[in-house]
């Protein structure tokens, strides 16, 4: 057991001291420190176990018995005609990452509202470090997760997003993660930095796809920080094929009444672990926690929150959807803490599942730890087949089986959607999960 | 050649058998009247006739328009012009009632070889059937199929999609029920204007009450699974007066009456 751990860390050991003597911003003290303390800790903490309350449906041995390299050291290029179709139509701008690097050729970064920064991590550390120094690193918890430890470790590029105050971006802001099949397993460690300031407003999509397949493993991490009356949509789409792992934390800091909403849609990759952390620290802020994952084959896509209710009169909304067909296995832990000062926190937690297949599998856990005293706080879980009462109402006006149950699908589905404001992001998203569920590209909203 | 003949129909449910031998003919152009006390198998008569897959017929035939319903899937019937009002009518969240109705619409169309409607041209049927049911539009356009109605309106809403829906066989299970007088006489209306030579309506009611509004050509009293009694309007109000107990009573003595 030692000695398999041992080895588990060696291996990251071993790229961490090549990593640490030539990342970017490796002659910066604060950023050397940020680094080499999560290593340490990431050492310390070790992979998560089934025996870890937080990994209690999710086996992580699969990533942890990979011996991954650094895609970093490998240069890739790819073409603008390969990445066409991953593209967001309407985006007010579009980052490309390839293999964890920022592709500056690849990206249309276009002109920009005055106000709005939108570059690599990579490079605002070598231009700015003061800057990024205000905020990386400062929101993660590193001390109980061992994927944020690595991924802070490794940080070296990513996205980096600065709104100035009372600045309104209405177009989304698309980040796309491209992973790229290569012949032994790879890891990277993409690290976003979103920062609005007060009263601005932004939509940021997260988007991880492959081209080509291979063992991949994408480690990544999103600081959005929301400042007061800020208002801001973050959208994670987890569409890398059927062998990629993928561990994701966003962890968010609201101000006051800073409004953020977070969608989750996953629906690639073989082992996908999605963290989302919200703490409400300023009085009256608001999160929406919308989630949807589609599961097929033996794909396990397992969704965490940590839902932190900091100050009082805040509230928060956690919504997941899941369908799973064949084998898949879907998990959903809401935990959601109420601080001992955050009187008058609403917060409500719904996770509602259909199977498809009596192979497929759900875990369904809410976790609320509550210290205040005057609250509202609720949780429930569904699961269940499809409604079969429903499916012979459809087929006695004239609506064929497979409509039928298409249909029906769909309008579960959209409960997610509808969640998600009219634009461009939604429409992307909807795309895509009409090309998951029926396998093509014909957007037919049950609801229009 | 009659609309639909209906032939020593035995039907299980759960296994237990719930219909025990119905002969019914109905012919185009005329509204049959189904009443019975609860449980007498009215219910599943309605469900067996929309092709609903869990009854199990044992024995018996359907015949539609010369062709064999009991071998038609829930949708190939409704596309040759079958439809049920459900008795419990379903909610479906996600799924727009105007969305829902053009879909059916638009099956049934392609079935028949013929072009689909789209959203434009189908917003101004839909609306002139919605005032035809005094029903609120937005409820129509704008919210889910069923969702949250109130019993009233899920009713009126089963007539609606009838109304857009233009089958050539109606069977309206329990549509009076829970139905205050004035939602019974709009329901009502919605009926009576679909009537006409083409279509044949069968009403399985519990009450009289309906049939004050809407005058069947042939009355039907269903009593443990057989029909035991058949007649004219006058049937209904025999009913009201003497209850069914009369006719359970010869329903468990007499041979099956021949409709």
């Amino acid at each position: 057991m030692i000695a398999a751990t041992q080895q588990q860390l060696g291996n990251y050991l071993e790229s961490f001291s090549g990593f640490a003597q030539s990342a970017v911003g490796h002659q910066l003290p604060w950023l050397r420190k940020l680094r080499e303390d999560a290593f340490a800790r990431f050492c310390e903490v070790g992979f998560p176990t089934t025996n870890d309350e937080d990994w209690r449906f999710t086996n992580a041995s699969p990533i942890a018995n990979t011996p991954f390299e650094l895609a970093r050291n490998k240069r890739i290029s790819l073409t603008l005609e390969q990445l066409a179709p991953y593209r967001l139509p309407g985006a007010a701008c579009q980052l490309i990452f390839v293999n964890g690097r920022f592709a500056a050729d690849l990206s249309l970064i276009g002109k920009l509202p005055a106000g709005v920064k939108v570059v690599s991590l990579g490079k605002e550390i070598g231009d700015n470090p003061t800057e990024v120094q205000a905020h990386l690193g400062r929101h993660l918890n590193t001390g109980r997760d061992a994927f944020a430890a690595l991924n802070t470790a490794f940080l070296e590029d990513g996205a980096y997003v600065h709104i100035r105050r009372g600045v309104v971006l209405e177009e989304p802001i698309h980040c796309l993660f491209v992973s790229t099949g290569q012949d032994a397993p790879t890891v990277t460690h993409p690290r976003n930095l979103i920062v609005a300031e007060e009263a601005s407003q932004v939509a940021v999509v997260e988007d991880y796809v492959s081209i080509d397949s291979g063992l991949a493993f994408s480690n990544a991490a999103t600081e959005l920080v929301a400042a007061d009356d800020a208002v801001v949509s973050h959208y994670l789409v987890e569409r890398e094929d059927k062998q990629a792992f993928n561990v994701s934390t966003l962890r968010i800091q609201q101000g006051r009444n800073a409004n953020v909403s977070s969608h989750s849609v996953l629906l690639g990759g073989a082992l996908v672990r999605n963290n989302v952390h919200p703490v409400l620290a300023g009085e009256g802020s608001e999160c929406l926690i919308n989630g949807l994952f589609l599961g097929h084959g033996r794909q396990h896509l397992d969704n965490y929150m940590l839902v932190e209710h900091a100050s009082p009169h805040c509230s928060s909304r956690q919504f997941y959807n899941g369908i799973l067909d064949d084998r898949a296995h879907g998990v959903f832990h809401g935990r959601i803490i109420v601080h001992k000062d955050a009187q008058k926190t609403d917060a409500k937690q719904t996770n509602r599942n259909l199977l498809l297949s009596d192979d497929a599998q759900i875990d369904t856990k809410p976790q609320l730890e509550i210290y205040a005293d005057d609250v509202k706080c609720t949780h429930g879980a569904t699961i269940g087949q499809i409604d079969e009462t429903a499916l012979f109402y459809l087929r006695s006006r004239g609506i064929d089986e497979v409509s039928a149950r298409r249909i029906l699908l769909l309008a579960f589905a959209d409960e997610c959607l509808d969640r998600m404001k009219h634009g461009p992001a939604r429409t992307h998203v909807e795309q895509l999960i009409n090309e998951c569920l029926f396998g093509e590209s014909e957007s037919a909203s049950a609801a229009s | 050649m009659s609309l639909l003949e209906i032939k020593n129909l035995h039907v299980n449910v759960d296994g237990h058998e719930i219909l025990k031998g119905i002969d019914l003919t109905v012919n185009r152009g005329e509204v049959h009247s189904i009443m019975g006390p609860n449980g007498s198998g009215k219910s599943t008569l309605a469900q067996v006739l929309a092709r609903r897959e869990s009854y199990n017929v044992t024995a018996g035939e359907i015949v539609y328009e010369g062709k064999d319903l009991l071998a038609m899937k829930p949708e190939d019937a409704a596309c040759e012009g079958v439809f049920l009002a459900f008795q419990y009518p379903v909610e479906i969240p996600g799924i727009t009632n105007a969305y829902f109705l053009r879909s059916a619409l638009n099956a049934i169309r392609k079935y028949h070889g013929r072009d689909e409607v789209d959203a434009m041209d189908f917003l101004p049927l839909l609306r002139e059937k919605v005032k035809l049911l005094e029903m609120d539009e937005k409820l129509i356009m704008n919210r889910s199929v069923n969702e949250a109605f109130s019993g009233g309106e899920k009713k009126r809403n089963e007539i609606l999609q009838m109304a857009v829906l233009e089958p050539k066989l109606a069977i309206l299970d329990e549509t009076d029920s829970g139905l205050d007088i004035d939602a019974l006489r709009i329901v009502a209306k919605g009926v009576n204007a679909m009537r006409g030579p083409e279509r044949a309506m069968v009403l399985v009611t519990h009450y009289q009450r309906l049939l004050n509004y809407i005058v069947p050509d042939r009355v039907h009293v269903l009593v443990d699974g057989r029909i035991v009694r058949s007649g004219g309007a006058e049937l209904a109000l025999e009913l009201e007066a003497k209850g069914y107990t009369s006719m359970e009573a010869e329903g468990r003595t007499a041979a099956p009456a021949r409709a």
